[in-house]
């Protein structure tokens, strides 16, 4: 029973930190109605620079608050630059540049930072909850950091004006153009907030999972089953999704199917979902009036 | 007439052929000045920790070359990055060989991508030197007669620890955890020759995980779960951290084996924190740079001094920078060698043929052998416990033969 919990506890930590990515993703994907294959790179890279400070002297929360800003300013920058010469390019030509992007931001960390791990200091302390070794504060910092976000979020695209007027330019560029929505500006914002989002995501699994410039590249797809499981136009949903994909894996991986297939349960979770009920299970079927 | 023709006939063909016995002999990519040696490394990719070995080994030719190269020719090292990737290493290998007309190929990194071009190699009759991976299979002349490995094989080395468990801890309960891929079984086949027949008793659990895995958090509780009190722990550096600090983390204290190919003080046991890895017991051949009681040896200052002036951005601490320095030491001997006879066979031939030579910065006592039937150089470890931030040795050397 012991093992049980463990595995279930175990497995809500790494389903924070997918849920972290995913809603990254979610972001991406609300606002311009694109996924970006890059989102775990760039948070890699604002981890790096949140490293680098850290290294430099600089407290760790002038370093944290600082990094999202400059991630969120990178971010806009990033659409600005690349992606709005892009915006009526077809679909692909985008999936070829946030490729490119993902090995550019890889192959520059490497260059910089070289690519042996490095240790990333934790804001939580270091302190065991129950004594046992079974939760320890980082754990439920991720945790809580991940629905702080999403309550934040989910108030933002749900109340606000400005959260409004993104996912109408989202959704349909040419209405809300009308409406008198600056679209492309939105889909900048949309890109600045999700590189915010993703530079959290990095500093909270930097100090679980050591900090290198492929620390993100299998988060990425689990974030990308948690985000797809639960619905990748929700971030409650995306959240919920990473919790359900980081704990059935650990449970079918610890006593079903062992730990060899851990990667393909989480694909065929995607598949099955996509099948049965494609926007996801907390998701909601979008009609589209033509 | 005639007679005197042929005389003078089969006299100009016998200074001919005397010419051509002490004229050079040189491989593709050999002239009187230059020696052009290809390399496959993980520059980017999944494994682009090790990246740091090509890097060095461009910084140490560089400083030969300065001093006037090796027997007169200048070293070009031509090293391209594979990104670790199998089919990636056969077009560089076919590019290198083809193309770039290099001699030979000079410690190219990994286990599946030097199989991916094992057999090409040997097909197309060029060296394939002293391979960065310590999968066991390297060393079969026989039917590969020109690929060549190099460190102490994985097997052996896991054989060492299985046999050092089983004289040194009673009734041992082991756990293990390992890469699932080539690195991982051959590791795991020499393990469990080692334990023989107490292979069934005494393994409580056995959990691999995927390079791909973002952490490795269930397969420890796993592994604690079991109730083990030894823990095989077979994986690469960054999983190694993880697992270093996840066991002290859930509080689980067993006795911690740890492969060599992770037991860099820089690259694993800083970063997992060196308050969680102490103890820990692994194999090493290379004097570890960090262990003060080598401060002083010359060979540690030579190498210093090597670092520091040609190759100044790298960090010390990581152990493929000693490693990749100790294996250019034994080209650079087969090269001296093969004196002005630098075709492919006798570069082979001179690898093959290498007596009792120490290299700086090996252990005192390992000699580097190879012959045309052992094609394995390094066969010595000795056993090496975490102590404070650096590793201890204790025992004595241990050779495959031995165990």
């Amino acid at each position: 029973m012991e093992f049980f919990v463990q595995q279930i506890a175990s497995g809500l930590t790494s389903g924070a930190i997918y849920a972290c990515v995913a809603l990254g993703l979610v972001m991406i994907y609300v606002s311009t109605d694109h996924i970006n294959f890059a989102q775990g790179e760039m948070a890699m890279f604002a981890t790096y620079l949140a490293w680098s400070m850290i290294d430099a002297g600089v407290p760790y929360w002038v370093a944290f608050g600082s990094t999202i800003l400059v991630a969120f300013f990178s971010g806009l920058f990033i659409q600005r630059v690349i992606l709005k010469p892009l915006e009526t390019a077809p679909v692909l030509a985008l999936v070829v540049c946030f490729i490119a992007l993902l090995s550019i931001f890889n192959a520059l960390a490497g260059m910089i930072w070289s690519f042996t791990i490095k240790q990333f200091p934790s804001p939580f302390p270091r302190v065991d909850i129950f004594g046992n070794g079974l939760v320890s504060a980082q754990q439920i910092g991720v945790v809580a950091v991940t629905l702080v976000m999403l309550a934040i979020l989910t108030v933002f695209f749900r109340y606000t004006t400005l959260g409004l007027a993104m996912r109408a330019a989202a959704q349909n560029a040419a209405s809300a153009r009308l409406m008198g929505v600056r679209v492309s500006w939105m889909l900048a914002l949309g890109w600045g907030l999700a590189s915010g989002i993703g530079a959290i995501a990095g500093m909270l699994v930097a100090p679980i999972v050591f900090l290198d410039p492929n620390m993100m590249t299998g988060i990425l797809v689990y974030g990308f089953a948690g985000a797809l499981v639960g619905g990748i136009a929700n971030p409650m949903g995306a959240v919920a999704g990473g919790f359900i994909v980081g704990v059935l894996e650990n449970l079918v991986g610890s006593y079903i199917i062992g730990n060899e297939l851990k990667l393909s349960f989480a694909l065929i979770m995607v598949v099955g979902v996509l099948l049965l009920k494609p926007a996801g299970i907390f998701g909601r079927v979008i009609v589209r009036r033509v | 007439m005639i007679r005197r023709r042929t005389a003078l006939l089969s006299a100009a063909s016998l200074t001919i052929a005397g010419k051509a016995r002490a004229q050079k002999k040189y491989a593709p990519g050999i002239t009187d000045t230059e020696i052009k040696i290809g390399q496959t490394m993980p520059y980017s990719g999944n494994a682009s920790a090790y990246g740091v070995a090509g890097r060095n080994q461009a910084a140490y030719f560089r400083m030969i070359n300065e001093a006037g190269g090796i027997n007169g020719r200048k070293i070009v090292l031509i090293s391209l990055d594979d990104g670790y990737s199998p089919p990636k290493t056969m077009e560089l290998a076919r590019q290198l060989v083809e193309r770039d007309q290099v001699a030979f190929l000079f410690y190219p990194l990994g286990t599946q991508t030097n199989t991916a071009i094992q057999k090409y190699m040997n097909q197309k009759k060029v060296p394939h030197l002293f391979l960065a991976t310590g999968a066991s299979k390297w060393g079969d002349p026989k039917n590969f007669p020109w690929t060549m490995g190099w460190q102490p094989d994985y097997h052996t080395e896991c054989k060492i620890f299985a046999k050092h468990m089983i004289a040194n801890i009673k009734d041992p309960k082991i756990a293990i955890l390992r890469q699932n891929d080539d690195m991982g079984n051959d590791y795991i086949g020499g393990f469990r020759e080692g334990l023989g027949a107490g292979w069934e008793k005494m393994v409580v659990a056995d959990a691999t995980y995927e390079v791909t895995d973002p952490t490795i958090d269930s397969q420890i509780l796993q592994l604690k779960n079991s109730g083990a009190t030894v823990f095989m722990n077979i994986t690469t550096p960054k999983f190694a951290a993880q697992a270093i600090k996840k066991v002290a983390e859930i509080g689980w204290k067993p006795i911690h084996y740890l492969v060599s190919v992770a037991a860099s003080v820089g690259a694993v046991m800083r970063p997992a924190g060196i308050e969680n890895g102490q103890g820990i017991v692994t194999a090493q051949f290379a004097k570890d740079v960090t262990d003060p009681r080598w401060a002083t040896s010359p060979d540690y200052i030579e190498w210093k001094a090597f670092m520091d002036k040609w190759n100044p951005t790298a960090n010390q601490l990581e152990g493929s920078n000693v490693s990749s320095y100790i294996v250019v030491h034994a080209l650079v001997q087969v090269l001296k060698q093969c004196g002005d006879d630098l075709s492919r066979e006798n570069i082979m031939r001179q690898a093959a043929n290498i007596k009792d030579l120490e290299i700086p910065l090996l252990l005192p006592g390992i000699k580097v052998n190879t012959s045309p039937t052992n094609f394995y150089p390094l066969r010595t470890e000795q056993l090496a416990r975490f102590e404070g931030d650096h590793w201890t040795l204790f025992g004595d050397l241990i050779s495959a033969d031995g165990t």
